[in-house]
C-alpha cells in the first residue's frame, strides 16, 4: 500500500471534473422540480446527450459543437417527455421511467460504430500566471469551460430562483398550480420550459462524461449518474448551492476511492466502489434534516379545467 | 341614473350537462356594496369567474362604465381595476407574504419597496402584515389579510369577494366590514357573496338572488328578513331546525389532559384538552380553522392514538383503539375534508358506504364483501338525506359538495352511532341542505346519542349545541352552556381577534 503516490492537488482538481455532469444534470433537474414536475428520465436524458454530444464532436472535429448538440439532443428527448405528461396528462413517474429506458436504447443503438473511437480534446483553458501557481493554479485555474459553466449555472440558477420575477412564478407554479393559474400564469408553459432547460442540462452532464471525464463512448456509461442527480436534488433540498455541495462531495469519494484502489488498500473494491453513493446519500440525509420542504405541487399533472 | 361601473347583460354559459348561468343580468354601480346570494350550484362562482377572466362566457356581455368588457384573462381584468379575493385561498405557503402578493402584480416594485407599501396599506386599513413572514405559518384570518392587500395595492374599482368570513372570528369580521365600509366610502365598488344572510344585511346595499344559474330576484338587504332571502335562494319554504327539550344521560365520552404534538410542520398541537359529553348532549366546538379541529377529530376517531387513559368511552380507556375498532364501540367520526378523507373520490358511493359502514351494518362476513346489501344500505341514505344523484353507482368525485357532505354526514348518522364526531358539517352546504343537516344531528342527541360538532359556523354551533367550547391553538375552554352566550363571548373564547385592529383612517 503506498498512499504517498496520491497527490492532494490532482486529486482535488479531478474531483472537480468527476462532479460536473452530476452537478450539471441536478442542476438542470432541480430547476424541473421547482416548477412542479418530477421527471425521471434523467439517466435517459445524459445518455442520450453523451452520444449525441460525442457523434457530434467525432464528426465535426469540435468538442464545443459537440456540448451543443448534446443539450440540444436532451432538450428534444425532454420534450417528449413534456408532451405526455402537460398536454396528455400521462402519470410523471411512468413517463419518466420509460424515458429513462428509451434513453439507453436509443443512445445504444446511435452508438453502434462510435465504439473504441476518440473524441477530438477538449483544451484547458490558460490564463498566463494565474495558471501557473502552484497548487491554485490546476485547482482553480486549470479547467476546461464546461465546468466553469457548470459553477456558473449553479449561480445563476440560485439567483434566479431567489431574487428575479422569472424565479418566482416558477416557484409559485410548482408550489401551488391553481392558485397560480387562478392569477393568470401559463402553467403549461412555464413547465414545459422548465423540463426543456432540465434536459439540456442532463444533455450537457451526460457530454461531459463521454467527451472529457472518460473520454471514449461505452453502451450505458453513464451507469446511475442520472439517478444520482435526481436523489441529491431532493437531499439538497432543492437549494442549487446544496448540490453543488452533494455533487462535489460525490466526486471527491469517487476519486479518492480510485486513488485508493490504485494504491492497493486492503478493502474489498466493491466497498469503494460503492462508497461514493453511500456516503453522498448519508451526508445529505443529514443535512436536510431541517425538512426544507418539496415544492407542494411537485409531481401532480395540472389541468386547467377545474 | 348614471352609468353603473359594471353591467351584466344576459350572461349565458352551459358545461355540459348543466347551464351554470342562463341569461344573468344585473348592474353594480360605483361605490355600491352588491350581494351575490344562491344555494351551492346556483352559479355564483362560474359569474364571478367570467367577471375574472377566468371563464369565457358563451352568450350575453359586460360593460364596464358603459364600454364593452370581455377580459380573456385574470391578467387583462386586474389591469381594468377589478380584483378578487378567492374562496379558497390562492396563495402559495412556502413563500412569504411579499412573494405572494408580487405574483397578484403586474409590475411589482422591487421587494423593498414592496414591503414598505405592504406595511402601509396594511397599517391604513386596520390589517398588520409582516411581509416578510412565511405563508404557511399564518392563521387563516391573516392570510386573508394577504389577499386583501394584494388587492388593495392595486386600488380596485371592483373589489370581488368570495365567502371571506367563513373562516373568520367575530371579531375579525368586524374588522373586516369596517375596511370594506372604508373602502366603499372611497368609491370602490364590492361584490359580495356569502351564505351568511345577517352578514349581508348588515353589509350589503343590494342583493341579487340566483337560483340554478337564473337571477331570481334583487332585494336590498337591510329592508328584507333573512328568512325571506333564505327561501327565495331555495325557492320554497325553510324548516328551521327544531330542537326538543332533552335529559342527558351519562358521561358518554371524556378527554383528560390530553396533550398530542403537532403531526405536520403546519399542524397544531393538542395541549392539555379536557372535554366531556353526555348522552343526548351535543358539544359545539369553534374556533378558526387551523386552530386544532382536524387535530381533534384524529384524536376522537382513532386516527391518531393516544395514551389509553386519556380517551374514555363510557369509563372504559379507548386511546389506543384505532378507527375500526372504535366504530364497534359505536365512535363514529366524519372528518370535514370530504374528497379524500371523508370519502374516496374515484369511488361510487356503494364503495364508499362500505368503507366505513362495513363494521356496523354487518356489510362483510368471513371477509367476503356484501355487495347487495352494500348498495341498499347506500340507497338508504341517499333517500334519507335526500342526496340527489342518479344513484349509488356513480363516484363521490361527480356529486357537488353539498350532496356529498349530505351523504357523507348521513352515512355515519344511519349507523346509529353512540358518540358521533362532526367536523363541519354543513361547510359549502346551502341552506336547506345545511337545516336538514342539523335537524339529523339533533334528532340523533334526541335518541341518545353524544354528538360532538368541530365547525367554524357560530350560527350553526348556537342552533343546535348545548354547551359550547373554543379551540384556540391547540387549547380548548372550558366548555359553557350554549344559551345565552353573547357573540361577544364567544369571540374571546376563541381568542379574539389575533391582533387586528380597526382602520385608522
Amino acid at each position: 500500500m503506498d498512499l504517498s503516490a496520491i497527490n492532494p492537488v490532482l486529486l482535488i482538481a479531478s474531483l472537480m471534473v468527476a462532479a460536473t455532469p452530476l452537478l450539471l444534470a441536478a442542476i438542470g433537474e432541480l430547476v424541473v422540480e421547482k416548477s412542479g414536475v418530477l421527471n425521471l428520465g434523467v439517466e435517459g436524458m445524459m445518455i442520450t446527450g453523451a452520444i449525441a454530444g460525442f457523434a457530434t464532436a467525432v464528426e465535426s472535429g469540435s468538442p464545443l459543437l459537440g456540448f451543443i448538440a448534446a443539450a440540444f439532443a436532451g432538450a428534444a428527448l425532454s420534450i417528449l417527455f413534456a408532451i405526455l405528461t402537460q398536454f396528455a396528462q400521462a402519470n410523471q413517474v411512468a413517463s419518466g421511467l420509460s424515458l429513462t429506458l428509451f434513453g439507453l436504447g436509443l443512445s445504444a443503438l446511435m452508438g453502434q460504430s462510435y465504439v473504441g473511437i476518440k473524441p477530438p480534446q477538449m483544451g484547458d483553458i490558460h490564463i498566463p500566471v494565474l495558471s501557473d501557481l502552484p497548487v491554485v493554479g490546476p485547482i482553480i485555474f486549470g479547467h476546461d469551460i464546461i465546468l466553469y459553466f457548470g459553477i456558473a449555472l449553479t449561480a445563476a440558477v440560485w439567483w434566479v430562483l431567489k431574487y428575479s420575477r422569472i424565479g418566482l412564478v416558477l416557484r409559485a407554479v410548482g408550489e401551488n398550480h391553481d392558485a397560480a393559474h387562478a392569477l393568470g400564469y401559463k402553467v403549461i408553459r412555464i413547465r414545459i420550459a422548465a423540463i426543456m432547460f432540465g434536459g439540456a442540462c442532463a444533455g450537457l452532464g451526460g457530454a461531459y462524461i463521454s467527451l472529457i471525464r472518460v473520454p471514449q463512448w461505452t453502451e450505458g456509461m453513464t451507469a446511475g449518474i442520472g439517478w444520482i442527480a435526481l436523489a441529491l436534488v431532493v437531499f439538497a433540498s432543492w437549494k442549487p448551492w446544496r448540490a453543488l455541495l452533494g455533487a462535489y462531495l460525490f466526486g471527491g469519494v469517487t476519486v479518492v476511492q480510485l486513488n485508493l484502489q490504485a494504491a492497493g488498500v486492503a478493502i474489498p473494491v466493491e466497498y469503494l466502489a460503492m462508497s461514493p453513493y453511500l456516503i453522498t446519500i448519508i451526508v445529505l440525509v443529514i443535512l436536510s434534516a431541517d425538512k426544507s420542504s418539496a415544492p407542494a405541487s411537485l409531481g401532480r399533472n395540472f389541468h386547467a379545467s377545474r | 341614473m348614471t352609468v353603473p361601473l359594471l353591467s351584466l347583460q344576459g350572461l349565458t354559459k352551459a358545461y355540459p350537462g348543466v347551464v351554470a348561468n342562463d341569461t344573468v343580468s344585473f348592474d353594480i354601480g360605483e361605490g355600491e356594496v352588491h350581494a351575490l346570494l344562491g344555494e351551492n350550484g346556483a352559479g355564483k362562482s362560474t359569474l364571478v369567474k367570467m367577471i375574472y377572466g377566468l371563464v369565457k362566457p358563451d352568450s350575453g356581455q359586460m360593460l364596464l362604465r358603459g364600454q364593452p368588457f370581455a377580459p380573456a384573462e385574470p391578467r387583462q381584468a386586474r389591469a381594468d381595476g377589478i380584483a378578487m379575493v378567492f374562496q379558497h385561498f390562492s396563495l402559495f405557503d412556502a413563500l412569504n407574504v411579499a412573494e405572494n402578493i408580487a405574483l397578484g402584480m403586474e409590475n411589482p416594485p422591487e421587494m423593498r419597496d414592496l414591503a414598505a407599501r405592504i406595511r402601509e396599506v396594511s397599517e391604513t386599513y386596520g390589517l398588520p402584515l409582516d411581509p416578510f413572514r412565511t405563508v404557511g405559518d399564518l392563521s387563516a384570518g391573516e392570510r386573508q389579510r394577504v389577499e386583501i392587500i394584494r388587492c388593495l395595492l392595486q386600488d380596485p374599482k371592483l373589489l370581488i369577494m368570495d365567502e371571506p368570513t367563513s373562516v373568520l372570528t367575530p371579531q375579525e369580521v368586524d374588522i373586516l366590514f369596517e375596511t370594506l365600509q372604508k373602502l366603499r366610502s372611497e368609491g370602490t365598488s364590492i361584490l359580495y357573496i356569502s351564505h351568511k344572510l345577517e352578514e349581508i344585511r348588515t353589509l350589503c346595499d343590494h342583493a341579487t338572488i340566483l337560483r340554478l344559474g337564473k337571477n331570481v330576484g334583487e332585494c336590498t338587504p337591510s329592508e328584507t328578513s333573512a328568512r325571506d332571502m333564505a327561501e327565495m335562494m331555495v325557492g320554497s319554504t325553510l324548516q328551521t331546525p327544531q330542537r326538543a327539550s332533552r335529559e342527558f344521560g351519562d358521561v358518554a365520552m371524556d378527554i383528560s389532559g390530553l396533550s398530542v404534538p403537532a403531526p405536520s410542520a403546519f399542524g397544531t398541537a393538542l395541549k392539555n384538552v379536557h372535554l366531556t359529553v353526555r348522552k343526548g348532549e351535543i358539544l359545539g366546538i369553534g374556533g378558526v380553522a387551523g386552530n386544532g379541529q382536524d387535530e381533534l377529530l384524529g384524536v376522537l376517531s382513532g386516527e391518531t392514538l393516544t395514551e389509553a387513559d386519556a380517551v374514555k368511552l363510557h369509563g372504559q380507556p379507548i386511546g389506543k383503539l384505532g378507527p375500526t375498532a372504535r366504530r364497534h364501540l359505536g365512535v363514529l367520526a366524519a372528518p370535514e375534508e370530504r374528497l379524500g378523507h371523508a370519502a374516496a373520490p374515484d369511488m361510487s358511493l356503494t364503495e364508499n358506504a362500505m368503507l366505513t359502514g362495513s363494521v356496523r351494518e354487518g356489510l362483510e362476513k368471513n371477509g367476503f364483501l356484501d355487495w347487495g346489501k352494500t348498495k341498499e344500505f347506500a340507497e338508504r341514505i341517499i333517500k334519507a338525506f335526500d342526496v340527489r344523484t342518479p344513484g349509488p353507482g356513480n363516484a363521490a368525485r361527480s356529486l357537488s359538495g353539498g350532496n356529498l357532505q349530505k351523504f357523507v354526514i348521513g352515512r355515519e348518522v344511519l349507523q346509529d352511532p353512540d358518540v358521533l364526531v362532526v367536523n363541519q358539517p354543513t361547510w359549502g352546504v346551502d341552506a336547506a341542505a345545511a337545516a336538514s343537516i342539523r335537524q339529523s344531528l339533533l334528532d340523533l342527541a334526541a335518541k341518545g346519542a353524544a354528538v360532538i360538532c368541530i365547525s367554524q359556523d357560530l350560527d350553526e354551533l348556537m342552533e343546535i349545541s348545548d354547551s359550547f367550547a373554543a379551540l384556540n391553538e391547540g387549547r380548548l375552554s372550558a366548555p359553557r352552556e350554549a344559551m345565552g352566550l353573547t357573540v361577544d363571548e364567544i369571540g374571546l373564547m376563541m381568542g379574539g381577534a389575533h391582533g387586528m385592529e380597526v382602520a385608522h383612517v
